[in-house]
């Protein structure tokens, strides 16, 4: 860590946090509130014959038991519809499931108790008769010609059937000098957030204004949704999220039970609050990943890529994810195939089917994690066959777009890369030849090390072409309003919303900077629908990267104005002026007046202001990027694994990144992002995963079985930084959320399957158990080595 | 997750709980360190009727040198077991073994005689006292007995005690000058419940290991000592292909359960793997221990 380095500003309320004075959805108080448990459908999918409430309604506490019938009053169903993508086409949804359940988990009955623990005491005696239905878990079933439907009335269970070609694949495989191909299957995961969703919500009937405290990415969103399905004017509803412990994407969607909670506050004209424990966590948080791929890839004898050809199946769970729906993750598989590199022929094909499990969403790099493990993967099997170093052959194939806008051969929209530069700082941080020599000698003692890379792209900062052409009410700009306050602080509200990533710091350090004030004396604002100007929140790396640019605009203009003022004041040039520390100081660099004199004299004595108009103490700004989809940053990350061939373990020896987010504003920060996000990746390929029997219901359901990365077997991960500001803002910021997500389980893939060479084995599920990596290797020894 | 409504005892001595077990018996759980218990409890997983709370009970607290045997009390935790110069000293297997037991937070409160209680199949202390044949005491009103650990666990989540007895202590036999031991485990984390492990005791004679004591636990329904281990000698220079054969002789005695961790077979193979490391571990101290004499 660049620990001297003065823009390693720590994060204002790390110390709160970590103190233990959050201020989460749960720790807000509210009169009289009602706590929600849910009963939720034991089973994967089934219908309900017979509901009978009546013990629980009459059990110790309880407020009310509402139902499905209940709720239809107050709230209109929902259905998840993408406009490009018809297919995509999702039952209609209500909050609480009324005659069948379609997941293990599905709320059914909501009851309202005066405690969580007499709520979930009346949850024991409501008595539901049901009739199990067939259950569609694994992909496989899901498209079978005459798979049951995993909602009774649809048509079938194809939700998404879409498919791309670049070139004439099919000649240039026929004429390849060599093909590979490989297998993938991505197993389910889930955000598992430190702080679980809660939502607490206050119906004032008398002015029918709905308040949902909510732990949540996107509040404005959140707003459109409730008003919508509620039917309240947008300025009745005001959605808040306090501190928010985690989100990863897991917090971008509107879930059913929290439909339910808003509802039922509505319905019953009191405050009602709902927090998800672990366990039903595990069953109704939305899960991702779920994929099966086949990968080809063809190369000439000079080590040039010549065609891919990739075909996934993708698992969207019972309902799309509202209201953007569940196809993300399948899309990007495809699309984001072979980004970082030149190739002229490609054809991919994604095919994305409901099943009878938890609905499927948005994780961290949606999707980009996928297409960059099939690729590196199929880069290195490719690199090995022609007999080429897997880095050399890696740089002789990075796409050109360092100088000149390119598309990939899937449509993605490349520009002002480093992948070149961003390769050689990695090989030298790395020492790779040193390593390679190592591993050579380590072999002959029977010690299997592997050494695996993954460049990757990452859309950042997406701009409204997502998803404004799907007829989404998602916004994709960020925007801020900047006020001086009378005292000469400023505050600043932001539609960017921070669960932890360190955002606001990064805002603070950029108005501070652009507008000349101390950063104690600004506050930021986020997550209040009420004070916080429209925008998207967070999701897809866009807090610096457009949030950034929004703020920076806001802070010039207000300096503008600011100066302006002082100048009339001053009888003074306001060019010639400068704002510092607060402070107007003149030519020769005297103080003249501070912040606090100019808006006291704003706010109550304007009379003595020699101007015809006062330019306003208050500004906002917004920004989307609406001339290109999303800024792409790029980077590559270099795994290096140790195999035990005989247990089946992995150890992760070391790790590292290089990565150009463009202009860095807080190297700490960003490092931590990147730390978090290579972690993650790490958890796909070693330890997380959903683990569903055939019959649909989830086996794993709390964190004693759902293995999430633990620092013990975290490897430091060495960080460089290569910085390309991006044209597309004055700020020069890239997003980084996602990008240690995005390569990481690439690199572990690669490393392993490295490691793997000398005893002719690869693995091909992820993640890579034990028993995976031993199956895998006993099938190698069963049959003839390659010579 | 919040538990079902129980009723709350905290007595004040061993009396007095044992007293409610007798009148609560098959409705009182004993309350100790709690990690297993109180999951359990918000999950409910389970319901008593009744918690009896020992941790105000001063005579279940304490390690105490008893000669032949080092006494841990059923208040003792993980960490005060782990943290005993006495026990490491005389009793080498725990000291191999404590630091595998979950996590630093959970040996703070977790107790070793819990462990023992509860049974769970992946649980370390259960197999070191396998391996140490430890006695384990148990009383009810009016009654003491002691039982060997060996005949203590008989399955899954299954012991001798009665439904009215409670552990209050245990009785590890301290190391003989001419023991030594061995412990591994694989878990996909570190501090998770194990896949599958080992815990070992043998003999050190001149040139060879004998007397093996060798337990099998994580894969098995309750720790498993391996009766054919009883009849192996291990030579101090013995080939690998030797100690693999050995290694998987004993391991034909596993019963191993298919279950998320793996396949029963799997682990099979790789409890021959860590069995056939531990004990050339303990072969190469033991060669070092007798060129020291």
């Amino acid at each position: 860590m660049n620990s001297g380095d003065p823009r390693n500003v720590p994060r204002r309320e790390a110390a709160r946090l970590v103190a233990g004075k959050g201020r989460y959805t749960d720790d807000i108080d509210a009169g009289d509130v009602g706590h929600i448990a849910f009963v939720r459908s034991p089973y994967p999918h089934a219908r309900i014959d017979r509901m009978n409430c009546d013990a629980a309604r009459v059990a110790p506490g309880v407020i009310a038991v509402i139902t499905a019938d209940d709720l239809s009053a107050v709230c209109k169903p929902w259905e998840t519809r993408l406009a490009l993508l018809p297919t995509h086409l999702s039952p209609e949804q209500i909050p609480l499931a009324r005659d069948e359940a379609c997941w293990q988990g599905e709320a059914v009955v909501a009851i309202v108790a005066k405690t969580r623990a007499q709520a979930e005491d009346a949850c024991e005696r409501v008595e539901i008769d049901w009739t199990e239905l067939p259950a569609i878990a694994d992909l496989d079933s899901a498209a079978a010609e005459d798979a049951p439907p995993v909602k009774s009335g649809m048509p079938n269970n194809l939700g998404l059937d879409h498919g791309i070609s670049t070139g004439d694949p099919d000649a240039a495989f026929r004429d390849a000098a060599a093909v590979v191909e490989h297998d993938f299957t991505f197993s389910r995961q889930t955000g598992v957030t430190l702080e679980p969703r809660t939502i607490l919500a206050s119906f004032d009937p008398r002015v029918r204004e709905l308040v949902v405290q909510h732990s949540h990415q996107a509040p404005h969103q959140m707003r459109e949704v409730f008003s919508a399905q509620l039917g309240l004017p947008l300025s009745a509803v005001r959605v808040v999220a306090p501190d928010v412990g985690g989100a990863f994407g897991m917090k971008l969607c509107a879930y059913p039970d929290e439909m339910a909670v808003a509802a039922i506050a509505v319905l019953l004209g009191r405050p009602v609050k709902f927090c998800a424990d672990r366990l039903e966590s595990f069953v109704s948080d939305n899960h991702a990943r779920e994929a099966r791929v086949r990968g080809r890839l063809a190369v000439d004898t000079d080590g040039k890529l010549l065609a891919m050809d990739v075909a996934v199946l993708s698992g969207f769970g019972a309902y799309a994810s509202h209201p953007r729906g569940s196809a993300g993750e399948g899309l990007q598989a495809v699309h984001m195939i072979a980004a970082p590199y030149q190739l002229a022929h490609y054809r991919g094909r994604v095919r994305g089917y409901f099943q009878n499990k938890v609905p499927s969403g948005i994780l961290r790099a949606v999707g980009q994690p996928l297409a960059c493990t099939v690729t590196e993967q199929l880069l290195d099997l490719a690199a090995r066959k022609i007999g080429l170093d897997p880095a050399d052959f890696r740089r002789r194939n990075y796409t050109d777009a360092d100088d000149k806008p390119a598309r990939s051969a899937a449509g993605i929209v490349l520009s002002q890369l480093s992948l070149r530069r961003c390769h050689d700082r990695l090989l030298a941080l790395m020492n790779y030849d040193g390593l390679r020599r190592r591993q050579t000698e380590l072999r002959k003692e029977k010690c299997y090390r592997g050494i695996g890379f993954a460049a990757f792209i990452e859309q950042t900062g997406v701009g409204p072409q997502l998803y404004g052409p799907q007829n989404v009410r998602v916004s994709a700009q960020e925007a801020c309003r900047l006020t001086v306050e009378a005292d000469g602080r400023v505050r600043c509200a932001t539609s960017v919303t921070d669960q932890g990533q360190g955002t606001r710091t990064g805002l603070l350090q950029i108005l501070a900077q652009e507008l000349g004030v101390a950063p104690d004396t600004i506050e930021i604002v986020t997550g209040d629908t009420q004070v916080t100007p429209l925008g998207g929140g967070a999701w897809a790396s866009r807090g610096v990267a457009l949030g950034g640019e929004a703020t920076l605009r806001a802070a010039r203009r207000l300096k503008s104005n600011v100066l302006t003022i002082a100048g009339s004041l001053l009888q003074a040039d306001p060019a010639s002026l400068q704002l510092q520390g607060g402070v107007v100081c003149n030519a020769a660099g005297l103080a003249q007046m501070s912040l606090a004199d100019i808006a006291t004299t704003v706010g109550f004595r304007s009379h003595l202001i020699p101007l015809d108009d006062i330019p306003d103490l208050e500004v906002v700004e917004s920004f989307a990027p609406r001339n290109t989809p999303y800024i792409a940053a790029n980077g590559i990350q270099a795994a290096h694994v140790e195999v035990d061939p005989e247990l089946g373990t992995i150890r992760v020896l070391d790790f590292w990144v290089v990565d150009d987010c463009g202009r860095v504003i807080n190297p700490m920060l960003v490092d931590e992002q990147i730390r978090g996000g290579v972690v993650q990746g790490i958890g796909a390929a070693l330890y997380e995963q959903c683990i569903y029997g055939a019959d649909g219901q989830l086996e794993n359901g709390s964190l004693a079985d759902y293995l999430v990365p633990m620092a013990g077997e975290m490897p430091d991960i060495r960080i460089a930084h290569v910085e390309t500001p991006t044209a597309m803002t004055t700020l020069g910021a890239r997003g980084v959320g996602e990008a240690g997500t995005v390569g990481a389980a690439a690199a572990i893939w690669t490393a392993v399957n490295d490691a793997l060479v000398p005893l002719g084995a690869t693995v091909t599920e992820q993640p890579f158990t034990p028993e995976h990596v031993l199956d895998r290797l006993a099938l190698a020894g069963d049959q003839p080595r390659p010579t | 997750m919040k538990a079902p409504i129980f009723t709350y005892r905290r007595p004040d001595d061993l009396d007095g709980a044992l007293a409610l077990l007798a009148d609560h018996a098959g409705e009182a759980q004993v309350l100790a360190g709690g990690q297993s218990l109180m999951p359990t409890l918000n999950m409910r997983l389970s319901s008593p009727g009744m918690l009896v709370d020992i941790n105000r009970i001063a005579s279940l607290r304490g390690i105490a040198d008893r000669g032949e045997a080092i006494r841990v009390g059923a208040l003792v935790r993980h960490a005060e077991v782990a943290e005993s110069s006495l026990m490491a000293a005389r009793i080498p297997l725990i000291a191999l073994a404590m630091p595998h037991v979950a996590h630093m937070a959970v040996r703070n409160r977790g107790t070793t005689c819990g462990s023992l209680a509860l049974a769970d199949p992946s649980a370390e202390m259960p197999a070191v006292a396998v391996a140490l044949d430890a006695r384990i005491v148990l009383n009810k009103r009016g009654a003491t007995r002691t039982v060997s650990a060996r005949a203590f666990f008989q399955g899954l989540y299954q012991t001798a005690r009665d439904d009215d007895e409670m552990i209050t202590e245990i009785l590890f036999p301290v190391a003989r000058k001419n023991q030594i031991f061995g412990f591994a485990e694989l878990s996909r984390r570190h501090g998770d419940f194990a896949t599958v492990g080992v815990a070992v005791r043998a003999r050190h004679i001149v040139g060879a290991l004998d007397d093996l004591s060798v337990v099998f636990f994580g894969s098995e329904p309750a720790p498993l000592l391996s009766p054919g281990a009883r009849d192996i000698i291990l030579a101090a220079d013995c080939t690998d292909t030797t100690l693999a054969d050995a290694a998987r002789a004993m391991t034909a005695d596993m019963e191993p359960m298919d279950n998320q961790q793996g396949r029963g077979e799997t682990k099979r193979k790789q409890a021959a793997v860590l069995l056939q490391r531990t004990l050339r571990d303990m072969l190469g101290r033991a060669r070092i221990r007798s060129s020291d004499v």
